[in-house]
C-alpha cells in the first residue's frame, strides 16, 4: 500500500511568503493524481515537498501510512523524473539509470537485470552506452523515466515531464506515460503540469490549485462539468467558460437570472429563496453556445466582432448587447458566418453554470 | 614630480595614440574602400574588401609586438644556447653537456618537480573544497574575497609577508615570526624554518599555494554554479550522500574546468622564481630552475650560454602543457 496524505501541509518561505496554505490531500495507491494550475500556484512547490527536496513548514505528509516529514528523500520511497531531465552529463545512459542502485550497493547482476528490463520496457536498449548528450530529448526524458522505474518507487513524481519537449512529441510521450501508469497499476504517479489538456487525459483525479490553495479536487470531468467556482470553470476548458454577472430574479427549484443586463434565462438549477434578487454570475461553455436561425429559438444576439477558423472548430466572439464582454461560441466545422453578421444563439438549459456572489458554485 | 608628470605624459601619449591609430585607420580603410553612393556592386565588394581587412588593423599592434617580444627571444635564447658566455663564439653543445653534469641543475630539476606536484593539487583540491564550501554559507562571499585577495599582491611582497611569518631569532630574543610565536606558545623550540633542507621547500611552496587557491576558488567556483541544480537533486532522491554527490557528480561535471586549472598553476610552476629569489636565493637546497638561469645569465655567473640552456630547459617543459591546456581551454569553451 503506497497511499500519501497530506495533511493542513503548509510552506511559508523565510522572507513570510505563504506559497502554499493549508493542503489536504488523500492520494490512494494507485492513483494518477494531476496537481494542475496557473504558474505560481505552488504546483511544483507542492511536489517537491512530497518528494523531500523542499521542507515542509507545518502539517504532515504520510506515505505508505508512515509520516515522512523528516525522512531524508531518498528513503521515502519516491522516484522524480524532472522538466529538465536532470541526467548526469558524465554518465552513459546505463549509468544514469544504475546510478541509485550503485548507491544502494546492490549486486552488479541485480543492478544489470534491472536497468535492462527498465531500457527494455521503454525501448532504451541500443542506447545503453550512449552519453545523455547523445540522445534526442524524447529519448533523454524516456532515460530519465528509466530512471525511475529501476528504483521500484512506491510513488513516481513528475514535474511538468513534457514541457521542454515539441508538441508532436509530447503527445506520443503522455501516451508513454499513460502506458507506463497502465502497466504499473499498483504505482502511485503524482504529475505536475500548467497543461490541462495534459491533466485531463492522463489523470484519474485533478488536484486544481490556485495561489497556494486548492480549487477542486475531482475526476476530470467532474471538473469540466461541475466545477466548483469561476477559477476552476475557466481553468478547465479552452477556450475557457464565458462567465457573466447576473441577477437571480426568480430561485428555487428552477431558477431564473437575467444577464446582459435584461435578458431573462431560465436554469433548471436548484437555489435556496433567500438568494433570490441577488447578484451572481451565470456561465455557459463556449462549445455548449449553438449558433440557430432565429432569434426565438436562441435566448442570445448579438454582432460577430471576431472569427477565428480552426478547421475542426470555428470560435465565434459574439458582442451581446448589454454585456461587457464578448462570448465566445465554438461551433464545429467551417461556418459561413463573417465579422459583422448578427447570430443567435442558444444553449441546452442543464449545460448551464450559475455561482454565487462569491464565485462559488450553486451545487445542482 | 618630474618623474611623475614624464610616466602621466606617457599614458596619455599612449593612450591618444592607441585611439588615433584605431580611429584613423578604420577611417582611411572606409575612404578606400567607400560604401556610400556608390554602385550596389561596388558597395559589396568593398563591404567585402574591408571587412576583411579590418581585424588585421586591430590585431596589427598586438601581433607586431607578440612577434618582437616573445618570438624573438626564443630564437635567440635558442641561438645563444650555442654560444660562449659572451655570445660571440659558437661552442656546439657544449653549454647542454655542461648543464647535464651539473649538479645543481639536478638540484634545480628535483625541486622543481616536487613544486610541479605539490602546488598545484594543493591549490585546485584547496580551491575546490572552498568553493564548494563558500557556496552553502551565508559569509561565503566574505570568505571568497579574504582568500582571493592574495591574488592581488606580488610574489615578492607575498615573500616578504611570509618572512615575518618563518622569522627566526637566535638566542634568547624574542622571536617576531608568527610560526615561532605559535611554536613558542606551546612549548616548543623556535626553528629557523627557511634553512631547514628538504622541508624548507614546502614552506616556499606555501606561499604560493596562499596566492594561487585563490584563483582555483574563482574559476572553480564559477563552474561549480554552472552545474545544474537538477541534477544534484536528482542525486539526492537517488540517495547519494553529500561526499558521493561531490566526487560523482559534481566533480566529473566540471572536470574539464579542473584540468584547465591544474595546468594553468602547472605552468606558473614551472616558471617559479620570485618566492625563491625573495626567500632564499637558492640557498639551503631550494634552488628551482628560473633562479638558477637568473643566476647565470645576470649574476655572478654572467655566462649567456649556460643561462640561455637552463631557459630552454623550462620552455621545453612548458610547452607540451601550454599546449594541452589551450586546447582544452578551447574545448570548454566549445561546451558553452
Amino acid at each position: 500500500m503506497a497511499d500519501v496524505k497530506l495533511t493542513h501541509v503548509k510552506k511559508i518561505y523565510s522572507n513570510k511568503v505563504e506559497v502554499l496554505k493549508d493542503i489536504n490531500l488523500d492520494i490512494k495507491q494507485g492513483e494518477f493524481i494531476v496537481f494542475v494550475g496557473p504558474s505560481g500556484c505552488g504546483k511544483s512547490t507542492l511536489l517537491r515537498m512530497i518528494s523531500g527536496l523542499e521542507e515542509i513548514t507545518s502539517g504532515t505528509l504520510e506515505i505508505d501510512g508512515q509520516v515522512v516529514n523528516d525522512v531524508p528523500p531518498a528513503l521515502r520511497g519516491i522516484a522524480m523524473v524532472f522538466q529538465s531531465y536532470a541526467l548526469y552529463p558524465h554518465m552513459s545512459v546505463y549509468d544514469n539509470m544504475a546510478f541509485s542502485l550503485q548507491i544502494a550497493k546492490l549486486s552488479k547482476e541485480d543492478i544489470d537485470q534491472q536497468v535492462r528490463k527498465a531500457a527494455d520496457l521503454l525501448q532504451l536498449t541500443p542506447y545503453l552506452d550512449r552519453l545523455p548528450k547523445a540522445l534526442s530529448g524524447g529519448q533523454r526524458q524516456r532515460v530519465a523515466i528509466g530512471r525511475a522505474i529501476v528504483r521500484r518507487p512506491k510513488v513516481f513524481l513528475f514535474d511538468e515531464p513534457l514541457s521542454n519537449l515539441d508538441a508532436a512529441l509530447r503527445v506520443a510521450t503522455r501516451m508513454e506515460i499513460a502506458n507506463l501508469k497502465e502497466s504499473m497499476p499498483d504505482s502511485t504517479m503524482i504529475y505536475v503540469t500548467h497543461d490541462q489538456v495534459e491533466a485531463m487525459t492522463l489523470a484519474d483525479r485533478i488536484v486544481l490549485l490556485s495561489g497556494g490553495d486548492v480549487e477542486q479536487v475531482g475526476p476530470p470531468l467532474d471538473l469540466y462539468e461541475h466545477p466548483a467556482n469561476v477559477f476552476v470553470a475557466k481553468f478547465i476548458g479552452s477556450p475557457s467558460m464565458n462567465v457573466v454577472p447576473c441577477k437571480i430574479e426568480k430561485a428555487g427549484e428552477q431558477t431564473s437570472v437575467s444577464i446582459c443586463p435584461s435578458i431573462v434565462v431560465d436554469t433548471p438549477i436548484v437555489t435556496d429563496v433567500k438568494e433570490e434578487s441577488k447578484a451572481a454570475f451565470f456561465g455557459i461553455r463556449p462549445e455548449n453556445l449553438v449558433v440557430v436561425e432565429t432569434a426565438e429559438e436562441g435566448f442570445l444576439t448579438g454582432e460577430v466582432t471576431f472569427v477565428e477558423s480552426l478547421g475542426e472548430a470555428t470560435l465565434l466572439y459574439v458582442k451581446v448587447p448589454g454585456c461587457d464582454e464578448a462570448m465566445i461560441a465554438k461551433q464545429a466545422g467551417t461556418l459561413n458566418i463573417k465579422r459583422g453578421d448578427t447570430v443567435h444563439l442558444s444553449a441546452l438549459p442543464e449545460k448551464m453554470h450559475l455561482f454565487d456572489s462569491n464565485e462559488l458554485s450553486y451545487l445542482r | 614630480m618630474a618623474q611623475l608628470a614624464s610616466a602621466l605624459m606617457t599614458m596619455i601619449v599612449g593612450i591618444l595614440g592607441c585611439v588615433v591609430y584605431f580611429y584613423g585607420s578604420n577611417i582611411l580603410l572606409d575612404k578606400i574602400f567607400p560604401t556610400k553612393n556608390r554602385p550596389a556592386q561596388d558597395v559589396a565588394r568593398n563591404l567585402r574588401i574591408a571587412n576583411n581587412v579590418r581585424p588585421w588593423l586591430f590585431l596589427g599592434p598586438a601581433v607586431l609586438l607578440l612577434t618582437f617580444y616573445l618570438f624573438y627571444p626564443v630564437i635567440d635564447s635558442i641561438r645563444l644556447s650555442f654560444f660562449d658566455r659572451s655570445g660571440d663564439e659558437f661552442v656546439g653543445i657544449s653549454n647542454y653537456v655542461w648543464l647535464f653534469g651539473n649538479d645543481e641543475f639536478f638540484e634545480s630539476f628535483q625541486n622543481n618537480m616536487l613544486w610541479l606536484i605539490v602546488v598545484p593539487t594543493m591549490s585546485t583540491f584547496l580551491g575546490l573544497v572552498i568553493a564548494t564550501m563558500t557556496d552553502r554559507i551565508w559569509w561565503g562571499n566574505i570568505a571568497k574575497s579574504l582568500i582571493f585577495m592574495p591574488m592581488a599582491i606580488s610574489f615578492i611582497g607575498a615573500s616578504v609577508i611570509w618572512k615575518f611569518i618563518y622569522d627566526f631569532r637566535s638566542g634568547g630574543d624574542a622571536q617576531i615570526g608568527l610560526l615561532n610565536a605559535i611554536v613558542v606558545f606551546f612549548g616548543g623550540e623556535p626553528q629557523n624554518w627557511i634553512t631547514m633542507p628538504f622541508w624548507n621547500n614546502f614552506f616556499l611552496m606555501v606561499i604560493l599555494i596562499w596566492v594561487q587557491t585563490g584563483f582555483a576558488m574563482v574559476i572553480l567556483s564559477a563552474a561549480l554554479r554552472g552545474i545544474p541544480d537538477e541534477t544534484i537533486e536528482a542525486a539526492v532522491l537517488d540517495g547519494a550522500s553529500g561526499v558521493q554527490i561531490f566526487f560523482k557528480i559534481m566533480v566529473p561535471q566540471i572536470w574539464g574546468t579542473i584540468a584547465v586549472v591544474w595546468t594553468t598553476i602547472t605552468i606558473l610552476v614551472l616558471k617559479v622564481f620570485d618566492i625563491v629569489l625573495a626567500m632564499t636565493n637558492g640557498q639551503w637546497d631550494t634552488q628551482v630552475l628560473a633562479n638558477q638561469m637568473f643566476d647565470w645569465m645576470f649574476r655572478g655567473g654572467g655566462d649567456f650560454g649556460r643561462g640561455a640552456v637552463v631557459a630552454i630547459v623550462i620552455m621545453v617543459m612548458v610547452i607540451p602543457i601550454m599546449v594541452w591546456n589551450i586546447k582544452r581551454a578551447n574545448a570548454e569553451m566549445e561546451g558553452r
